[in-house]
């Protein structure tokens, strides 16, 4: 059997399999090359080079994750040219957008400046909604980049708020395209793309459109992977920070596909959902009833106490009082009537542990087979 | 399903029917989508709607309402005819293949045409390519089920699939979707008349025998229950006198709604188990609340038979309780004590008594699921079903006729409805429509109708119209769609305000006891 190809990184040297690019090989052996536009299950598109590392005899850096690992290459993932580099794209992605946050550094007037335009546009006092939950803030600080004193200029594109679920912030874009692959190549839903050129480059929906006139079915997808403070939840953007929220991972109470997701809870409340990425059955996606659909939880409808009806109307009454009526008029209908006069609708909504309790109360206490849910319907 | 969510991408050739995957099962569909854009497969949709699967699809063939049986078994007509079925697979594994080939002999591409619609060159293509496919894989929902011949619908399914061996393998299968996240579980569980859990008779007097041991009771009943559109009837003619509700919504979610409301006024007492007081609710003697998934811990089997964990993440409001420990009370009260310390140790008891989670536990389900059946500890999980053999040994054909649907249109009620869901609400919408975002997406309830339908009629966008059944009418607003083809109409089912199903009809699949939600006559006319 002929040996695996190998290759070397930052001095140790490994085996991969034929068409592994060097990023793979590199995580797949802990070795951690930054990423910002890398996006799992989509083709590599090498477009921010934060990625890049130094391989000898190349004449220039190269993306690690569009470069395909060759037999007895030599890499250098975090060597002076490739750590300029990365602090250079660093630096013209922070300096180039509303990035208020700490990193930003600089105390001095052009600051000031600078947080109050952003401020004015944001309308909010708070810094940048995503700051300490930012991939492009973990970078500049570890690799100790602040945002260069650029004019604060006004922003081309002004933010869109004008939908019930996503605001999209311009501003802070860096187009790195995740958003784009995450919508075309993940889901598939072809909501979002490049748009203009240059400078003048932007995000577009449908030909610029509105994401709430265009094909964008508010899935989500392009949120979970934008890692910077251009996409953000609407409910969430300036309401909830990460370390105010505890995560807890559940699976999704709509449709049979049964995504995991997590649950962001905040004063015992659920203020975000996120899918849960790399574990199927959904990998990460999830659609906009699981994303979103989840105000009914802490609804003001929501039934707090046993009613129970008199003439013609409900009042509320206690648990003991409430289940001493049923067990009763169970009982009696039972012994009048015979067991068969009474029947049970078990949910596909609970869990299979009460539909087990429920299928074993009607059997074993009520003595009937009178049991079913709504699977037909 | 048959086979995984993550298999579908492995097809090179997917048959979708009977299911709007977009907008009823949105990440399923990506997998479809991923495999028809990325990965070369190729798909076959055939549904009354101009769905958005449609845009991906290489043919769309387009039946006429519950025409199923009838294109299916064109579809092996031709299959047969050109030699294209999968001779070893038919051989050694299957039974029942003269009597099939003999029923589908009547069913000629230009027979077929007449009946559903499709075009006969178009079935011809699209037998060919789901017969020629290395891996094909069939997926559908209740646009399959929801009609009196949804069983047959589903046999002519798996018909076609044990024909050109197109199960047991990565990328088959037979896949229905299950449209509620817990539909699997219930059943699995025992939810249902004639079976406790994993799908052991009642009637089986070794299973009734075995159950009396596990729970320590005597008596237990081998005669099957009534299913849920069975108990309605009984309701009304006195026969049925209680009925326990939990966490259903049947006065939206059911058909012939101003007859069931009738049904459900009948009985002498009523109990409602749920989050809000639904329009269910409101006929109840006694309401409970209990809690949401948010608010417990337990487990749900999706789509895929996948075990998954569901665990708290807030206090429930108020007084709200966990549906099993309200049941468990209840139970003890009524002189049958059941007493859970938690969900986890109401999964050791299903695993005991049930074979295909014998191997389940929160400990191995805690990252990523199982699929059942997983008979033992040390047991995988069974991704794909059918592998070797079918659980009876070798796969029936069954050879089936077409019927037509119970309803036609005529003179007096000439449009056809067919019912559904939105991407953006869930079922009766007691959920999704607490939420302001959804429900600034759709606001309330639409019919949708082809632009040459809205010509004829003389409506417009935003109009509203009277829907009129034999059974009942509502009023709701036009959306001229071109989703909708001409002479079917297409309303969604979750308003309760515009209950779509007080139009529909509620004739019954003999076998499933399904209803047949998908088909029904009616006629259209601007409201005053
Ligand atoms: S929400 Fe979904 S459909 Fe809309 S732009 Fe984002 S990824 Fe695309
Ligand atoms: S997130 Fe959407 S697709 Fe996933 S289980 Fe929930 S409802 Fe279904």
């Amino acid at each position: 059997m002929d040996a695996k190809p190998t290759l070397t990184l930052d001095g140790n040297t490994f085996s991969f399999d034929p068409g592994e690019t060097i990023l793979e090989v590199a995580r797949r052996n802990a070795i951690d090359i930054p990423t910002l536009c890398h996006l799992k299950r989509a083709t590599p598109t090498g477009a921010c080079r934060i990625c890049v590392v130094e391989v000898e005899g190349a004449r220039t850096l190269l993306a690690s994750c569009a470069t395909p690992a060759a037999d007895k290459m030599v890499v250098h993932t975090e060597s002076k040219k490739v750590v300029q580099a990365r602090r250079a794209i660093l630096q013209l992605m922070l300096s180039s957008g509303n990035h208020n946050c700490a990193v930003r550094g600089a105390d001095d007037q052009d600051w000031t400046a600078f947080q109050l335009k952003v401020q004015q546009e944001d309308r909010a006092t708070a810094l940048c909604p995503v700051w300490g939950d930012c991939k492009l803030q973990d970078l500049a600080y570890r690799y100790q980049v602040s945002g260069e004193r650029f004019p604060a200029e006004a922003s081309r594109y002004p933010t869109e708020t004008v939908n019930p679920f996503i605001v999209r912030d311009f501003s802070r874009c860096i187009l790195c395209g995740r958003c784009v692959q995450a919508c075309n190549d993940v889901q598939v839903n072809h909501a979002i793309n490049f748009g203009y050129r240059g400078s003048e480059t932007k995000i577009v929906a449908s030909g610029d459109r509105l994401l709430k006139d265009s094909n964008c079915v508010f899935c989500g997808e392009c949120v979970q992977a934008c890692p910077v403070g251009a996409l953000v939840e609407k409910d969430v953007r300036y309401h909830h920070r990460p370390w105010e929220m505890r995560k807890v991972r559940t699976t999704c109470t709509y449709c049979g596909v049964g995504c995991q997701l997590y649950l962001h809870v905040k004063e015992n409340r659920v203020v975000k959902i996120t899918g849960v990425q790399d574990v199927p059955p959904n990998h990460g996606s999830l659609c906009v009833k699981g994303r979103f659909g989840f105000d009914f939880i802490a609804s003001e409808d929501r039934l707090k106490k046993p009613l129970i009806k008199e003439n013609g109307a409900f009042r509320e009454a206690t648990w003991e009082e409430a289940l001493g009526r049923i067990a009763e008029n169970l009982k009696e209908i039972q012994t009048r009537h015979g067991a068969d006069s009474i029947g049970v609708l078990t949910s596909a909504r609970i869990t299979n542990e009460e539909n087990y309790v429920a299928q074993k109360f009607t059997r074993a206490v009520l003595k009937t087979n009178n049991i079913d849910h709504c699977a037909r319907l | 399903m048959t086979n995984t969510i993550g298999d579908i991408e492995d097809a090179d050739v997917i048959l979708v029917t009977g299911s709007n995957t977009t907008e009823n099962h949105p990440v399923l569909s990506t997998f479809v989508k991923r495999a028809v854009k990325f990965k070369g497969a190729r798909l076959i949709l055939v549904d009354p709607r101009k769905i958005g699967m449609a845009e991906f699809a290489h043919v769309w063939l387009r039946q006429n309402l519950g025409t199923d049986v009838a294109w299916l078994n064109g579809m092996m007509h031709v299959i047969l005819k050109e030699g294209l079925y999968n001779k070893s697979f038919v051989e050694e594994r299957t039974k029942g293949f003269e009597e099939l080939k003999k029923t589908v002999e009547q069913y000629p591409p230009e027979r077929v045409e007449a009946i559903s619609g499709i075009p006969a060159e178009d079935l011809k293509e699209a037998a060919r390519l789901y017969a020629t496919a290395k891996k094909a894989s069939i997926l559908y929902c209740m646009g399959i089920t929801q009609h009196i011949t949804g069983t047959d619908n589903v046999k002519s399914l798996a018909n076609l699939a044990m024909l050109c061996g197109h199960l047991g393998r990565e990328g088959t299968g037979v896949n229905p979707l299950r449209g509620q996240n817990n539909v699997q579980g219930a059943c699995d569980m025992g939810g249902l008349p004639n079976v406790y859990t994993g799908y052991q008779p009642v009637a089986d007097l070794a299973v009734a025998k075995k159950m009396e041991t596990a729970w320590g009771v005597t008596g237990l009943s081998t005669r099957p229950g009534l299913t849920v559109t069975q108990m309605m009837p009984a309701a009304h003619e006195g026969k049925l006198k209680a009925l326990y509700i939990i966490g259903e919504n049947p006065l939206v979610s059911d058909p012939d709604l101003n007859h069931l409301k009738k049904c459900l006024e009948q009985l002498e007492f009523l109990v409602v188990q749920d989050l809000f007081l639904t329009e269910t609710a409101r006929l109840a003697h006694v309401v409970l609340p209990s809690c949401c998934f948010a608010e417990k811990e337990g487990t749900f089997t999706n789509t895929e038979r996948r075990v998954q964990r569901v665990r708290k993440a807030v206090d429930p409001p108020g007084e709200a309780k966990d549906d099993w420990r309200i049941l468990c009370d209840l139970a003890t009260r009524m002189g049958y004590a059941m007493t859970y310390g938690s969900p986890q140790e109401i999964m050791e008891e299903i695993a005991r008594v049930t074979p295909s989670y014998g191997g389940i536990t929160y400990d191995r389900i805690d990252d990523v699921g199982l699929h059942w059946p997983c008979p033992n500890p040390e047991h995988p999980g069974t991704p794909i079903l059918h592998r070797e053999q079918f659980t009876s040994g070798r796969g029936k054909f069954h050879a089936i006729d077409y019927l037509p649907p119970a309803e036609a249109a005529d003179a007096e009620y000439p449009l056809y409805l067919t019912t559904g869901r939105v991407l953006y609400h869930y079922h009766t919408g007691t959920m999704t429509m607490r939420s302001k975002g959804l429900n600034e997406r759709i606001p309330g309830c639409f019919v949708e109708i082809a632009p040459e339908d809205a010509e004829k009629y003389g409506v417009q966008d935003g109009d509203a119209v009277k829907i009129r059944s034999r059974r009942g009418q509502i009023q709701a607003a036009v959306k001229v769609s071109p989703k909708a083809v001409v002479g079917t109409i297409f309303i969604p089912f979750h308003f309760a305000q515009a209950a779509a199903n007080t139009l529909t009809h509620a004739a019954l699949d003999p076998v499933s006891k399904i209803p047949e939600f998908k088909v029904c006559a009616v006629r259209l006319e601007r409201a005053a």
